[in-house]
């Protein structure tokens, strides 16, 4: 019954009516939920009970890499592979690290994030079945849609629609997969 | 927590973006620059001024690999010349954006979300003319990545304690996590443009480009996630960066150099000329473009004082630096800064003074604030002092250091000059294509300073 079919979709005309669609549906029991909205809005998370990302961990792994790389690089130029005796002093001059270590240390955090960020959105994706609704494209200019995904448990094609449509929305569609 | 935002957000909300905006109407200004079919002379203007002067930098650059390093003035012992003045006076400029995209973000400054893409842009571009001079300055620039540790054939490597080896590190990772910086903020941005655009190619290329952003609430909260992440990550990146710069000068023992206070000191005077050039970039842009709207007086204001602020911690490093020097009680230092002000270099020290010092004092005026024309002045000028003391503290120092047999005067020739002018053309060149490719005002962002984009609570 819901073959081909992505699921069905709501558009609003501002974010308040979006997050009081959001929890309304979440009410109902349906939980394979997603919105799209033309910027952040913040309350989305907690009205989709959205989970608290990974991405920090992920950046501070980056990080900690980072400054091993950029202390062991020099430690191991400086005092194993090239060392150069001025005046006796030691080979592991740390202090002249720091720099190096620091700036490694932030290269890679930053590199982490935005790789990060790619991975747990699942980008890049050139192709996605929302693209198929053709109002689609007002979502980055000031439409709001909300998404039940036919994955949903409760779904179910008529009834999903019409619980949607008692939400007012300006137009229900379906999105084909 | 959330009445304490209010409070913030209330005297400033009306002024940072004009009334009568909407999601729609934001989108489509910003948007119809980069996708109408027609150009503006205004645009025309600036880029065959960008592209004239890029000529004349290839030009530059050209004779300078065929004929070396001596066509510009550099003569022992003034060996940094123009060349590291450059260099020095772009990466500050380059510290206004990553300022208004990193640290008033984390600082939840607002009116920073109509000016901080061109302000990135602005960093990139910048950073990409200072890298220039160092590599050209090599002598054999084809050979630069010999900067770099890798395994090779000689068997040598870098000296990880010299500052210049550092510098080569902290530009490098500058430029890097800016670009990555400016590109996840262009994102959600260029989703808008391909979903707008009529041409194919154009949707084609900004699909692409976009990566497939769909605006999923559950991307956006990872996104906010990044963003925060990066701008934690730029704040201590671009302080560090000119402090870096700066260990250039002050791990070496050249009187006029050898400072502590050198690092805060560099990295307000970059911070200075940065905002001098967002506003010397603002000001032209909004009149062109009739921006007016969203870069408002506001931001102008703003900026000013950002500016009047930093020049005054610059007018106390000025201070110090004379005052350091006679406490002291160091023969070396005393002539250092005594030759500055009264040797050969005397015009270029009194001229930065009244450039740096005297003439941002104007900017207490509100009168003055709130008149663009005189803004764009103002910001001319301190673009013009900085360079100089950057000219100054270079130039100088090495010119007349510790004996007097080994003294030597710096004559700028055609192609130093050449080679600066046509860094600004390459800079303008680029500036000029990105407003027109790109939205040059990061249009998610100002959608959520509109009212509509509060939500409201009405639950029964």
């Amino acid at each position: 019954m819901t073959k081909g079919l992505y699921g069905v979709v709501a558009e609003f005309d501002s974010p308040s009516d979006l997050v009081r669609a959001a929890r309304a549906a979440r009410e109902q029991g349906y939980r394979k939920l997603d919105a799209y909205t033309p910027f952040p809005v913040e309350e989305l998370t907690e009205a989709l009970h959205l989970h608290k990302n990974r991405l920090p961990l992920i950046v501070l792994i980056g990080g900690i890499l980072g400054g091993l790389t950029g202390f062991m690089l020099q430690y191991y130029v400086t005092v194993v592979y090239f060392p150069i005796n001025v005046a006796g002093r030691p080979l592991l001059s740390w202090p002249a690290y720091i720099i190096i270590t620091f700036e490694l240390t932030i290269l890679f955090a930053a590199i982490s994030t935005v790789l990060g960020l790619l991975a747990l959105c699942g980008l890049p994706m050139p192709y996605h079945a929302m693209f198929n609704v053709p109002r689609f494209a007002l979502a980055s200019r000031n439409r709001f849609f909300l998404c039940i995904e036919a994955s949903d448990p409760m779904f179910d094609r008529e009834g999903t629609c019409s619980f949607l449509e008692t939400l007012e929305p300006r137009e229900v569609s379906e999105v084909a997969n | 927590m959330a009445d304490e935002q209010q409070v913030m957000d209330k005297p400033a909300a009306r002024e940072i973006i004009a009334p009568g905006y909407t999601f729609g109407t934001v989108t489509d200004q910003i948007a119809t620059v980069v996708l109408t079919k027609k150009t503006p002379l205004f645009w025309f203007a600036g880029f065959g001024v960008g592209f004239s002067l890029l000529l004349v930098f290839l030009y530059a650059v050209a004779v300078l690999f065929d004929r070396g390093v001596g066509i510009w003035g550099i003569r022992t012992p003034v060996m940094w010349g123009f060349a590291i003045t450059n260099f020095v006076w772009w990466i500050g400029i380059g510290h206004a954006g990553t300022l208004i995209s990193a640290i008033l973000l984390l600082l939840n400054q607002r009116w920073r979300n109509s000016i901080n893409r061109f302000a990135e842009a602005m960093t990139l571009f910048a950073v990409a003319c200072a890298g220039m001079f160092p590599i050209l300055h090599l002598g054999r620039p084809w050979l630069f990545y010999w900067l770099f540790p890798y395994p090779n054939t000689m068997g040598v490597q870098p000296n990880f304690r010299s500052p210049l080896v550092w510098d080569v590190f902290a530009v490098s990772t500058y430029a890097t996590v800016s670009l990555m910086f400016w590109y996840v903020g262009l994102m959600p941005d260029l989703a808008t443009l391909r979903d707008r655009t009529g041409s194919r190619f154009a949707r084609f290329v900004y699909g692409i480009m976009a990566m497939g952003w769909r605006g999923s609430a559950r991307h956006w909260s990872v996104y906010e996630t990044a963003s925060l992440l990066l701008a934690g990550l730029a704040t201590p990146l671009v302080l560090s960066v000119h402090t870096v710069v700066s260990f250039d000068f002050t791990i070496a023992i050249v009187p006029g150099w050898h400072s502590t206070f050198f690092p805060p000191y560099f990295v307000a005077g970059a911070i200075y000329s940065g905002f001098a050039m967002v506003l010397a970039l603002a000001i032209p842009l909004r009149a062109a473009y009739g921006l007016e709207g969203l870069i408002t007086d506001k931001h102008l204001d703003n900026s000013a004082k950002v500016m009047l602020a930093t020049g005054l911690i610059v007018a106390y490093a000025y201070i110090m630096e004379a005052f350091t020097a006679w406490y002291s009680d160091n023969v070396y230092e005393h002539d250092a800064i005594w030759h500055r002000m009264t040797g050969p270099y005397k015009y270029s020290y009194w001229f930065l003074v009244a450039c740096n010092i005297i003439s941002p004092q104007f900017l207490w005026l509100k009168k003055v604030r709130s008149r663009p024309a005189l803004l764009f002045l103002s910001s001319i000028v301190v673009l013009i002092g900085m360079w100089l003391e950057r000219y100054v503290i270079i130039v100088s120092s090495l010119a007349q250091d510790f004996v007097v047999s080994s003294w030597g005067i710096f004559q700028a020739t055609r192609w130093d000059w050449a080679t600066y002018l046509g860094t600004i053309g390459l800079f303008l060149f680029l500036f000029f294509l990105f407003i027109r490719l790109l939205p040059m005002i990061s249009i998610f962002e100002v959608r959520t300073l509109l009212p509509q984009a509060k939500i409201e609570e009405t639950q029964g």
